[in-house]
């Protein structure tokens, strides 16, 4: 009796004293994490000093996935609603921008929040009748998305151009900057993408964030909670489709052209690639998933002309079964590793 | 040998053209170029929806490995590179930023698509580097004041529908038109084309236009609605596979107009067979290459040379597909520009030799058509002639039709 009272009393010791443990390397982790961050950011900023207009552009395309992944990633990751349609809203804000700029003449710069508007309520309004389907059912509704909407833009041809599409000049780095189109389009592509971060870090960690991951653990419990589901689950959907679309317009400026075959159902897919293998419901993994899919499939090309999906596809199995938490889940499990306490040998877990 | 003041100044002079003429080569840009070696750029769908055009990036391969194998191009090997963009037009855009900034080619050659060119087209003429003989039927490659580095190569699609509208007015008196096309640029071209060709008379000789969606299933109701216009001539604006219907279709309605099929459509293995032979007699399209599989070229040295290639250099290659005949044809043309630029590969000169084609021949086009190019004129085939099926075989009948003079 004594003996196991001593036994019980020294395993919550330990207990709490690693519990302090856990919260110190928590905090550690913190600072180490801000630091990660501040460091990350300043070698985006001296980046495009350092390399050609090539890579540059490359690495836009990766901030543009990564906004797109981080849409996608609120919507699949953090409320459970798969879409393999986000292609869709990717090619609206993509239009957006295009036809603003070619119709009408308007400043790119109004044309990248106007997209996030309108494909916010595109989608909001194609998510309130797709509530009523789940799982998988929803998944098969936004693949019709996905697959309708590049013909749609071939019908409005007198606004889409059709199939040959709408050419745009790249713009130029305002107020006299010294910046080749490049190093501009890499800076404005940078900044939106730290915002919508930001913006997504401050929505998901608070009270909103919580019911957003309520809803997709046990949407009954979380109905219960006081959480109308409905409302948020749509919410969320438009918000999701925002980012996209937003993305899609940064994309339209860098590319400084839009087509339907721009945004085929390939894309839908590569997108919910690149939340999985970046990490699903992480916020940093929309980042390695957008190097993920921009950097991947150029390298298997380059070990096989012959078989490049082949290759892709070894490298899609091989990060599932390694890190089966994506990259972002991966480090985080590393980073624990290796800042846990040392636990004492044979002590009762 | 004393200087007298006039020897001076000729010698002045002569060192002033000297330089001169060294300042002419220096603004010139040679990139991509060594003394054993030229890079080439190609862009192909190797995978996606249109990969089944992907052997004809693959066959360009095959055919420089031949021309190097035999010594290359005056003692310089090409360097292919070649890249998947998947028909998207962003991969081409990153594709071909990677060609011309990192691997650094002279030029770029026969890109694939009119949507992923349309997506580089004027990067490529900011950059000036050359881009040429497309594979793309679009119109608007041919435009050298706006886009003097970028050149089509094969006949585009309103060329093709004003020899059949020229046709129509010299041959068909009491000529009531019909037309089925599909509702997108490529069947827009043909119609405004033929219109184009027709002129004036268009609006009383077409009786009827249809149209149908790529995605529609069947077309069997526009051309019930065809036949039952009174129409006497056909001009069907199809791809392979609503031409198909559209021919079996007209076939068991026993209507039996003057039926022109667009080139696009004018496969033996892909469209008339399945059609059947017998609905497909009489049928008229315009060619501008052999068909491969056509056996009225089983003699033809040209075919031989291609077949005797293919079993050497592509023999993963299909022989009853026509793009091996149009790649090859295609590399055989931008090695004979090569040869033509000599030992001066800078881009402008690379540009200027192939806006100065004069009658070149290659082996898989029709007899008799010429290759011809200026500085305004950036159109390479404009030649076609008429074919008519005659239950085994495209019987070319007429005269080749020279569509640059209308």
């Amino acid at each position: 009796m004594d003996h196991e009272g001593g036994a019980a009393a020294t395993a919550a010791k330990a207990r709490v004293a690693r519990a302090a443990g856990e919260r110190e390397a928590t905090r550690a982790g913190g600072y180490l994490g801000v630091g990660a961050l501040v460091l990350a950011l300043a070698i985006a900023c001296a980046l495009p000093f350092t390399m050609s207009g090539f890579r540059l552009f490359q690495f836009t395309q990766v901030f543009t996935y990564a906004i797109a992944l981080l849409g996608l990633n609120i919507l699949t990751g953090y409320n459970g609603q798969i879409s393999i349609g986000h292609g869709a809203f990717y090619a609206v804000g993509a239009y957006t921008t295009a036809i603003m700029i070619d119709k009408w003449d308007i400043a790119y710069g109004w044309t990248i929040p106007t997209a996030g508007l309108i494909c916010l309520v595109v989608g909001f309004l194609f998510g309130r009748p797709a509530l009523r389907l789940e799982g998988l059912y929803l998944a098969l509704a936004t693949f019709s998305l996905a697959l309708a909407v590049p013909q749609i833009l071939k019908y409005f041809e007198h606004w889409t151009g059709g199939s040959q599409g709408i050419v745009l000049s790249k713009p130029k780095a305002p107020f006299g900057m010294r910046l080749t189109e490049d190093q501009w389009l890499y800076f404005l592509t940078l900044a939106v993408t730290v915002v919508l971060f930001v913006l997504a870090y401050n929505l998901l960690r608070g009270r909103t964030g919580r019911a957003i991951v309520a809803i997709r653990d046990n949407h009954i419990a979380a109905e219960a909670m006081g959480i109308n589901n409905s409302l948020y689950k749509s919410v969320v959907f438009g918000v999701s489709a925002a980012y996209t679309g937003i993305a899609g317009a940064l994309s339209a400026l860098a590319i400084a052209f839009v087509a339907p075959d721009s945004f085929n159902i390939f894309l839908s897919i590569t997108l919910l690639t690149g939340i999985v293998i970046g990490g699903l419901a992480t916020i940093s993994g929309a980042i390695f998933g957008a190097l993920f899919i921009q950097f991947v499939p150029n390298w298997a090309q380059d070990i096989s002309k012959a078989a490049p999906w082949a290759i892709f596809g070894v490298f899609l199995i091989l990060c599932m079964y390694v890190m089966p938490n994506g990259i972002a889940g991966f480090l985080r499990l590393v980073w624990i590793r290796m800042t846990r306490p040392a636990v004492p040998r044979g002590e009762v877990r | 040998m004393h200087l007298t003041k006039r020897s001076l100044v000729l010698l002045l002079a002569l060192g002033a053209v000297a330089l001169a003429g060294a300042g002419g080569v220096a603004a010139q840009t040679v990139v991509g170029v060594t003394a054993t070696e030229i890079k080439v750029g190609n862009t192909n769908p190797y995978s996606g929806p249109a990969s089944a055009y992907g052997t004809i990036g693959k066959a360009i391969g095959a055919y420089f490995k031949k021309v190097n194998d035999e010594g290359g191009v005056n003692g310089r090997k090409i360097t292919y590179i070649t890249y998947d963009d998947a028909y998207t037009p962003p991969k081409t855009v990153e594709m071909v930023r990677r060609l011309v900034e990192q691997d650094q080619v002279a030029l770029l050659f026969q890109t694939l698509g009119t949507p992923p060119n349309s997506a580089i087209h004027k990067y490529v003429n900011q950059q000036k580097v050359p881009h040429l003989f497309l594979a793309t039927g679009a119109t608007k490659w041919n435009d050298p004041q706006h886009f003097p580095w970028t050149m089509g190569y094969q006949p585009n699609y309103q060329t093709e529908g004003r020899i059949y509208a020229q046709y129509v007015l010299k041959n068909v008196p009491d000529a009531k038109v019909g037309i089925l096309y599909q509702n997108d640029d490529y069947g827009k071209d043909y119609l405004k084309g033929f219109e184009d060709g027709l002129g004036e008379a268009a609006k009383k000789l077409i009786v009827l236009k249809q149209s149908y969606e790529v995605t529609d299933p069947t077309i069997d109701s526009q051309i019930v609605n065809l036949k039952q216009s009174g129409a006497n001539v056909f001009f069907n604006i199809t791809i392979p596979k609503f031409a198909v219907q559209a021919i079996k279709k007209s076939h068991d309605i026993g209507w039996k107009p003057l039926h022109f099929l667009n080139n696009v459509s004018s496969s033996l293995g892909t469209v008339l067979k399945p059609a059947g032979l017998d609905a497909s007699k009489g049928l008229i399209t315009a060619l501008y290459m052999k068909e491969i599989t056509d056996p009225q070229w089983k003699n033809d040295k040209g075919y031989q040379d291609w077949v005797a290639w293919m079993k050497k250099y592509y023999p993963e290659g299909a022989l009853d597909d026509q793009s091996n005949a149009f790649g090859y044809n295609v590399a055989i043309l931008m090695v004979h520009v090569l040869k033509q630029c000599g030992n001066d590969l800078s881009r402008e000169n690379i540009m200027r030799q192939a806006a100065n084609l004069k009658n070149v021949e290659l082996p898989l086009l029709l007899p008799g058509i010429k290759i011809n190019t200026g500085p305004t004129d950036f159109a390479p085939i404009e030649q076609e002639q008429l074919a008519k099926f005659d239950g085994e075989r495209w019987a070319i009948f007429g005269e080749l039709v020279d569509a640059s003079k209308k």
